[in-house]
């Protein structure tokens, strides 16, 4: 018997369908849903209960993990609202937008092979900036204006940010490992 | 689920309400058992009053084993037969262990994982770990009067799926049922945690005899929210052993030792090392079977000098840690310090200096790790009291995932999730009328499968031919509360499935257990029907009193045909566990439990609509 699972994840934590949520609220509910339905408060108890407690803390762990982050939570609400950002063909950007990425690329690319450490740090702090700004978009197109094609446009946006980021992280991680 | 606790009185035929149940600290270097008495966490010695057993096996010509103190004393004498520190060979094949040229064994490389030829046979580190597990086993029943009814077994949070599962067979092997696997920052952290009721993202520096560890955790309320872990499952005491070692090696001009003065140069080692932590200098004087003399002071200054990479190696795992948490040291409000390596008071130094704070020592670094599991093992036992309502919330310390076209990974599970967890990712064929796909499951952070640990190959079979492209195959990565990995592909056109338990490649089989888990129970000259009645029958008991407290506590959700169904099942049960047919009551067992699958499912559900009720009224309140 396969527990159900059709409550979207904001019902599942008692939360309104919207991109801004209650950072501490969410925390909450997470550590109060874990606390029924955790492995561990189950591990007395007979196969099929286990067994039902794994899929429910599978359930909810990925749950919270799509709520809390940003981009995931953006992500979610789009695909409720049947907009899908289709990360995988629909890779149509703005000319000017890809003319940016290719330069924080370079400057990347740049700082990670003269090993500056400083430099990268100082290019994350600019990007995260920069993200920030692209989720006030998101918040206020989700939530406000409700326009889930400019909502998609943005979160397209911040994917590839994000992903900027995340090789800044493996650069520096590599910087490190070198000392 | 506080609800599932409460027992009617006389309902319960339970022979003893408290549960037996421990935590045992596997270590590299000494091995401690722990359980909770009347409430307090106590670590359990043996009868001369000890509380730690050295990981130390010996195997003899007549097959018999020594444990601890016993075999510690022929180390020197019989090292090939003497295993020291074999944790850092678990899941682990040749290639994979460091300093393997000072090292007495007689190694054989087994696939996946590396094997001993000793006096007693060819062993696998698998079964000399359960010869140390089987010794605290012991230790623990004729200290607790009783049989266990599970325990908590401690790995570093590095570890992986490989090192894990050869950890969990181990416990299999020496006849103890693995309530969990606990990572050992966090076992240390419930100690710490629950002492001093702390709120705030504290960093368990966890430096053990073969593995180093740094979680980061928060704690808010009773949870324990690992944030990040990182370490290597390969640096520890025994490092800083081996550079004395060979600073005596150096400054004696000894040239080529024979495996006995090797083991006894060792030892000497490590005596000084540990005299370093209370003094300026410590004296090595050592007779070699050459002849040679060995009269040395090694001072704490050249002792810092040696040692120095060993300490700078556990600042880079810290510093991804942290970033991984997203934190920097300024946020930390406390330090934990673990392990008997974190005596050195260099180690000591590099840590207050990297976290600008004296770190915290007021619990017994080589005992905490024990008393942590020991809590937790009580708790998953069923014994758990109004005031033990904390919650883990751990992670997996490296990403999972699988091979891809040209050697490449792909990730699909990223490191430092939160468990367990599932994912699946869909992949398709790329050759027409293909009908057969294998799969290279691999755990590491590097882009090169080849970089990375190989977990498992399987193949999925029976694929409809297709054009290519157009199957899809997805495969679903379900990691457990334990941290192991479970793999299953599916061709979702067509429905043909596989899947695979993590093991093969660098586990023992579980044809290999079963088999030595029998020829143990053979050489005790236990009786294996006997022992299997007496499981079963623990095993029913068990189910009937918790369906009996969760009838008690939420019999009201039962239609009135469907709790008669569960009576009924009850009453035969019961009727079977009278009789001594192990297989009769097995089938009660299933039976009873297929009976009340949807009474369970139906129990969750409103557990969990009760969590978000509590939480509203909390709300409220505010």
């Amino acid at each position: 018997m396969v527990p159900d699972f059709s409550q979207d994840f904001f019902a599942l934590f008692g939360l309104k369908r919207a991109y801004r949520i209650d950072a501490a609220r969410l925390d909450q509910a997470y550590h109060e849903l874990q606390g029924q339905v955790h492995p561990d408060r189950h591990a007395h108890l007979p196969e099929t209960e286990k067994r039902l407690s794994m899929q429910w803390a599978t359930q909810v762990n990925e749950a919270y993990r799509t709520l809390k982050k940003p981009l995931l939570r953006a992500n979610y609400l789009l695909r409720l609202a049947g907009t899908d950002t289709d990360h995988e063909s629909n890779t149509a950007m703005p000319p000017e937008f890809l003319m940016e990425q290719m330069e924080w690329r370079e400057a990347v690319a740049e700082a990670r092979e003269a090993g500056d450490h400083h430099e990268l740090e100082k290019l994350m702090q600019r990007l995260e900036k920069h993200a920030g700004a692209i989720r006030d978009e998101i918040e206020v197109s989700l939530d406000t204006k409700k326009d889930y094609a400019t909502a998609a446009d943005a979160v397209r946006r911040l994917m590839f940010i994000e992903k900027l980021e995340h090789e800044i992280e493996d650069a520096l991680e590599a910087l490190e490992s070198q000392e | 689920m506080a609800l599932l606790q409460i027992t009617e009185p006389g309902m319960s035929t339970a022979p003893h309400q408290h549960r037996l149940a421990v935590g045992i600290d596997l270590g590299t270097t000494n091995s401690l058992v722990a359980t909770v008495r009347n409430g307090i966490a106590v670590v359990l010695s043996d009868g001369k009053g000890r509380s730690l057993l050295p990981s130390i096996v010996r195997y003899k010509a007549d097959g018999s084993v020594d444990v601890g103190y016993a075999a510690q004393g022929a180390q020197s004498a019989d090292p090939r037969n003497t295993i020291v520190s074999v944790k850092r060979f678990m899941g682990r094949g040749l290639k994979d262990v460091s300093h393997i040229e000072s090292m007495p064994y007689d190694f054989l490389d087994a696939e996946g994982m590396v094997r001993l030829r000793t006096a007693a046979g060819v062993k696998s580190p698998v079964e000399v770990s359960a010869e140390i597990l089987k010794s605290l086993r012991a230790r623990a029943e004729a200290s607790l009067g009783g049989e266990l009814v599970g325990a908590v077994i401690t790995v570093p949070a590095y570890f992986d799926d490989a090192q894990r599962q050869a950890t969990k067979d181990a416990a299999t092997l020496a006849g103890l049922n693995v309530l969990r696997l606990l990572n050992e920052p966090t076992a240390a952290a419930i100690a710490y945690g629950l002492d001093n009721s702390s709120e705030g993202v504290y960093a368990v520096f966890d430096l053990g005899g073969g593995t180093f560890d740094i979680s980061i955790l928060k704690l808010s309320r009773g949870v324990f929210e690992v944030l990040a872990t990182n370490g290597d499952a390969s640096l520890g005491g025994d490092d800083f052993d081996q550079r004395v070692y060979c600073w005596i090696l150096d400054d004696a001009k000894i040239r080529f030792p024979s495996i006995e003065d090797t083991r006894h140069l060792l030892l000497k080692a490590r005596e000084a090392k540990e005299m370093l932590t209370s003094h300026d200098e410590a004296p090595i004087h050592a007779a070699l079977r050459t002849g040679e003399q060995v009269n040395l002071t090694l001072k704490i200054d050249t002792f810092a000098d040696i040692t120095k990479n060993l300490i700078t190696k556990t600042l880079a795992p810290t510093r991804k840690a942290l970033r991984d948490a997203g934190l920097t040291v300024d946020d930390i409000k406390g330090v934990v310090m673990v392990g008997g390596a974190t005596r050195m008071p260099q180690v000591q130094r590099a840590v207050a200096e990297y976290f600008k704070q004296e770190p915290l020592t007021n619990l017994d670094p080589e005992k905490v790790v024990a008393l942590g599991a020991a809590m937790q093992a009580n708790v998953l036992a069923g014994n758990r009291a109004g005031a033990d309502d904390w919650l883990l919330l751990d992670v997996i310390p490296l990403s999972l995932g699988l091979e891809t076209m040209g050697g490449l990974t792909e990730k699909v599970i990223p490191r430092n999730s939160t468990i367990p967890i599932a994912k699946a990712q869909e992949f398709t064929t790329f050759k027409d009328g293909q009908t057969a796909m294998s799969f290279h499951v691999v755990q590491g952070e590097r882009e090169l499968v080849s970089d990375c640990r190989s977990l498992a190959k399987f193949e999925l079979r029976g694929i409809p031919p297709m054009v290519a492209g157009a199957a899809r195959i997805r495969v679903t990565f379900q990691v457990d509360a334990d941290g192991l990995l479970s793999v299953s592909a599916r061709e979702m056109t067509s429905g043909v499935e596989a899947s695979i338990r993590v093991k093969p490649s660098y586990g023992l089989t579980d044809d290999e257990i079963a088999g030595m888990l029998k020829e143990s129970i053979d050489n005790v000259g236990d009786d294996v029907q006997a022992r299997n009645l007496r499981e079963q029958q623990v095993e029913a008991q068990r189910l009937i009193e918790a369906v009996e407290a969760a009838l008690a506590a939420d019999g009201g959700l039962l239609r009135v045909e469907e709790r008669t169904d569960i009576d009924e099942e009850i009453a035969s049960l019961k009727k079977r566990i009278a009789g001594t047919d192990h297989r009769a009551i097995k089938a009660g067992i299933d039976s009873l439990n297929a009976a009340t699958q949807d009474f369970a499912a139906r129990r969750m559900d409103q557990g969990v609509k009760r969590a978000l009720t509590g939480h509203k009224v909390i709300e409220l309140k505010l």
